[in-house]
């Protein structure tokens, strides 16, 4: 039973049913109606220093390009690869230690000096500093990636109920038995929380709480161009931001062309909860930084924003794993703003674990306990 | 930025259409200040369009001297009215609203105006037409019904000879006696429902709006001296032609409005207008957070108390914001707006040049308003007698385009529904691009809306009309006037830091 079909649940019961479990999901909205219809379905390793989160990437990179090849085209999977650049020396330098450390933990990547980067990117600004090439870097629709995983979960026995929202949890003592909602209780062995930026209130209602909260992020949308832009691009400085706690806003857009010839362009990273209003100057900013990269679209018309609230955890690592404080419930959650790319890989740790057997990569650093805070000493 | 570049009022009012223009008198007449922005190239909206090189409406529009009298209200009260601006986004702050701007550029400006300041706002952005899509509806010579009236007024011509109008509603005959007026041989009227007694032979008085009834008997002696056929329960199910419009099928339909095949036959055309009514423009309301409700023809519209506030404190609207109503009651509901604003800032009692004390005020007020209800119980008839026909899906085919833009066919919607699993419009959207492209859903929207209906048994709730309709940039800008809309210092450091 998997709460949640966004990326995540979605992604859960793909593995969950291909593996044989008899698998629920519940979505109190339409399916992708959360944040995954509101980001971008970018698949960076190139914005992950070496750790845990790094190495979930690397592992998503096998299941995209491996585990689900046969499926790629149905959700546009482009392997554009990646083109960070740095404005001034300092930052080359800095990028090009990031890289160091990337490549001994397995990255393909190359650097990239300011004379070789209009052969990767023509319309590039010309007075940049040089920058890094990331081919492993990958685009995919993240909706339809929702729609499709779940397509098939159903082609295996899956079910999905829309409009049912999860209200509470079915108990025997401490262990889950499944969850309350306003079209039922559904019965379960095994609950999944894949509620996106609300698996905090969700955890809750189970009495196990992870703190996931919410982190608004903004898009830009430009009308249909011709190609202008091949990989995804970004500043350097958008590392820094991504690993970053600041609540003020941070913009360092990535700009990247879709299928469709419109040119996105974020985003922006703020704490402000579950705000609904955008400050102008938050458009304004992506818009900015987007002409300096590429000044080419200055003309170019803008004819959307639209944003969504990431799901993070004050650690910046998502929550993957069983749930030692309500034995039966499961969480997959808190992956911020790499939800769409991590999706598969979670998806298929979780069905290993769900199946008792061993995970390919350890889930100690996702563990959901460990934000307990150490019991005083008395 | 030049001091002009940026205005600050008391009230400022979106759209200079018959709602827009009397707000803002109404507001001005109480001694407050107020700015008016409107796209277009001068006053009057849809209803009042300006006939070829002509200022003011042309002679024998209905309305002309409301239009005068209004026009005149502006200047006596020192309105300011900024023509050729397209407001592209609203925001709110502390103490009320600003709005951006770009000049429309086909229009000459020596003061281009950037931002307008005021502490409350008066949406009056009117609407534009719905469109059904048909096959063959992308070739060149089909338009929407409202669009051939607009060429009409404002050019004086029409782009074809041979003319089928085609769709809903009372605005077709209107728009065919307008056609056949200015020399177009007008071949056929189908009006997709039956209103057998409706407007072409009862008195509308009846409803409660005599000016309309009016309206109604002079067209249908135009349709008359013209020989225009008008044939009820017929449909335009397909449009043939290359390059342009070279015939249509008309079909007549049966009781659940679908095809009835055998009643099909071919005339040529080279023009057709197709009205299948009204829908509001509500992107400014929708981003500042009004709340909306479904009006009985089906359109999303913003929700008002009886002194036309929205659920945002300061926001106001009125016109076809609030429903479809027509250009009377759209006066109506500005003037009542003009009041409330006046009473809300505190000014209701004021007296000056030529302005009414409070009492004459309130009871002007409730006048309005029982216009107001009335103006609401005819738009209600009107629009429960002409609905879309239930079963017009039947006339689509599965290479259909649906979205233009984004070159959407019919059948990628279904595939949407029936095997993605989208159950409203927003997720259809997501997954099969109606909506996504240059006219961001304003042409494909009500079309996308009632197709995920049909397929999937449920319509849309406001909420999800709500998602799918929500707008933040009202206009297209380019990303450099958008970097330079940014009021806070010039850049710090490197651009991208
Ligand atoms: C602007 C922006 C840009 C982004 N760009 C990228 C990118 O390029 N690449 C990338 O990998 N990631 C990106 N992300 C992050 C990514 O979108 C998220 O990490 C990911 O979508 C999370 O997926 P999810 O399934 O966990 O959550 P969601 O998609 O939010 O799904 C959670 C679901 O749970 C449901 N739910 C919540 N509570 C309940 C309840 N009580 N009962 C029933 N259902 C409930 C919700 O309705 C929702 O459908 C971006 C995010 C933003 C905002
Ligand atoms: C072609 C046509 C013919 C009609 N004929 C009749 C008729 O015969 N009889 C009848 O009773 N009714 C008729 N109507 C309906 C009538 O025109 C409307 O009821 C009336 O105009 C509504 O007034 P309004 O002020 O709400 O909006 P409008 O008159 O539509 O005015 C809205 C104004 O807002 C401006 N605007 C919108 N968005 C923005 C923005 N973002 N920035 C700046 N400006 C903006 C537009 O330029 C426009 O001038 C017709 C409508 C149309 C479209």
């Amino acid at each position: 039973m998997v709460i949640g079909a966004g990326a995540v649940g979605a992604a859960v019961a793909f593995f969950a049913s291909r593996e044989g479990l008899r698998v629920a999901v519940v979505d109190r909205g339409p399916i992708a109606g959360g944040t995954s219809s509101a980001g971008e379905g970018n698949i960076l390793v190139s914005d992950k220093e070496p750790g845990p989160e790094l190495d979930l990437a690397l592992l998503a990179q096998r299941v995209w390009r491996e585990d689900l090849a046969e499926h790629a085209a149905l959700w546009e999977f482009e392997a554009k690869g990646g083109l960070v650049v740095g404005a001034t020396p300092p930052a080359v330098a800095a990028l090009a230690g990031l890289t160091r450390r990337q490549r001994a933990h397995g990255v393909e990547v190359t650097d990239v000096t300011a004379g070789e980067l209009p052969a990767h990117e023509p319309y590039l600004a010309l007075e940049l500093a040089g920058g890094a090439h990331y081919p492993q870097d990958a685009q995919v629709q993240p909706m339809l990636v929702v729609a499709h995983l779940l397509r098939l979960s159903r082609s295996s026995g899956a079910t999905v109920t829309t409009g049912a929202e999860v209200t509470g949890f079915l108990r025997h003592g401490d262990t889950v038995t499944g969850v309350r909602t306003t079209r039922g209780d559904i019965g379960a062995a095994m609950v999944v929380n894949a509620a996106g930026p609300w698996a905090g209130a969700v955890s809750e209602l189970a009495g196990a709480p992870v703190p996931v909260l919410p982190r608004r992020g903004v898009v830009l949308v430009t009308q249909p161009l011709p190609p202008l832009v091949r990989h995804k691009v970004y500043a350097a400085e958008y590392v820094g931001d991504v690993a970053s706690s600041d609540a003020a806003l941070q913009t360092s857009p990535v700009v990247e062309s879709t299928p469709a010839g419109t040119v996105l362009i974020g985003s922006s990273r703020e704490r402000v909860g579950f705000d609904r209003t955008i400050p102008p100057e938050v458009p304004a900013t992506l818009a900015r930084k987007a002409v300096a990269l590429f000044p080419r679209l200055a003309s170019a018309l803008a004819l959307r924003t639209y944003f969504g609230f990431r799901p993070y955890c004050p650690d910046h690592l998502p929550v993957i794993g069983p749930d030692p404080r309500a034995p039966g419930l499961w969480h997959a959650c808190g992956h911020e703003g790499a939800g769409i790319g991590l999706s598969v890989a979670t998806g298929k740790l979780l069905a290993q674990g769900m199946t008792g057997r061993d995970t390919e990569l350890d889930l100690t650093p996702f563990a959901p306990d460990r934000f307990a805070t150490a019991p005083p000493v008395p | 930025m030049r001091s002009s570049d940026v205005l600050t009022a008391d009230v400022a009012v979106v759209g200079a259409g018959p709602a827009g223009l009397a707000a803002a008198g109404e507001a001005a007449a109480a001694g407050l200040d107020v700015v008016v922005v409107d796209a277009g190239a001068r006053p009057g909206g849809q209803y009042w369009r300006h006939g070829p090189g002509a200022e003011g409406p042309a002679p024998g529009t209905h309305g002309r001297g409301t239009f005068s009298t209004l026009r005149a209200g502006l200047g006596r009260h020192g309105v300011r009215l900024v023509c050729g601006h397209q407001v592209w986004q609203a925001g709110r702050h502390d103490d009320g609203f600003v709005l951006r701007l770009r000049p429309v550029h086909d229009f000459p400006h020596d003061d281009a105006v950037e931002r307008v300041s005021a502490r409350r706002l008066i949406v009056c952005t009117g609407g534009y037409d719905r469109q059904l899509p048909v096959p063959g509806w992308d070739l060149p010579g089909v338009m929407a019904a409202g669009g051939a009236q607009a060429l009409l007024k404002e050019y004086g011509t029409v782009p074809g000879q041979r003319v089928v109008v085609a769709g809903t509603g009372p605005f077709l005959v209107a728009v065919a006696a307008g056609l056949a007026e200015a020399g177009a041989r007008v071949v056929a009227v189908c009006e997709a429902n039956a209103p057998v007694r409706g407007w072409l032979r009862r008195p509308l008085a009846a409803l409660g709006e005599p000016a309309k009834a009016v309206e109604a008997v002079r067209y249908a002696a135009a349709l008359a001296r013209h020989r225009v056929p008008y044939r009820t329960r017929t449909a335009v199910t397909r449009v043939h032609g290359d390059d342009s419009v070279r015939a249509v099928d008309l079909t007549a339909l049966d009781h659940d409005g679908r095809p009835r095949e055998a009643t099909r036959t071919t005339v040529p055309a080279d023009l057709v207008a197709l009205g299948w009514g009204f829908t509001p423009s509500l992107d400014l309301l929708l981003t500042l957070g009004a709340a909306t409700r479904l009006d009985g023809d089906g359109s999303l519209v913003v929700r008002v108390d009886d002194g036309q506030r929205t659920t945002v404190p300061g926001l106001y609207a009125a016109g076809e914001t609030t429903g479809i109503a027509g250009a009377t009651q759209a006066v109506r509901e500005g003037l009542l707006s003009g009041l409330a604003v006046t009473a809300d800032l505190g000014r209701a009692g004021r007296t000056g040049d030529g302005v009414d004390a409070g009492p004459s005020r309130s009871r002007r007020a409730a006048r309005l308003r029982s216009g107001v209800r009335r103006g609401r119980r005819f738009a209600e008839a009107l629009h429960a007698a002409c609905p879309v026909p239930a079963g017009w899906t039947a006339w689509l085919a599965g290479d259909t385009v649906v979205c233009r833009c984004e070159e959407v066919p019919f059948a990628a919607v279904c595939h949407a529904v029936r095997e993605l699993g989208a159950e409203d419009p927003r997720t259809v959207k997501m997954l099969a691009r109606p909506g996504m492209g240059m006219c961001q859903g304003r042409v494909c929207g009500f079309a996308t809306a009632l197709i995920t209906r049909h397929l999937t048994g449920h319509p849309s709730t406001a909420e999800a009309l709500s998602a799918f309709g929500k707008r933040p940039l009202a206009a297209p800008v380019t990303l450099a006037e958008l970097a330079a809309s940014d009021d806070r210092t010039a850049p710090r450091t490197a651009p991208w830091s």
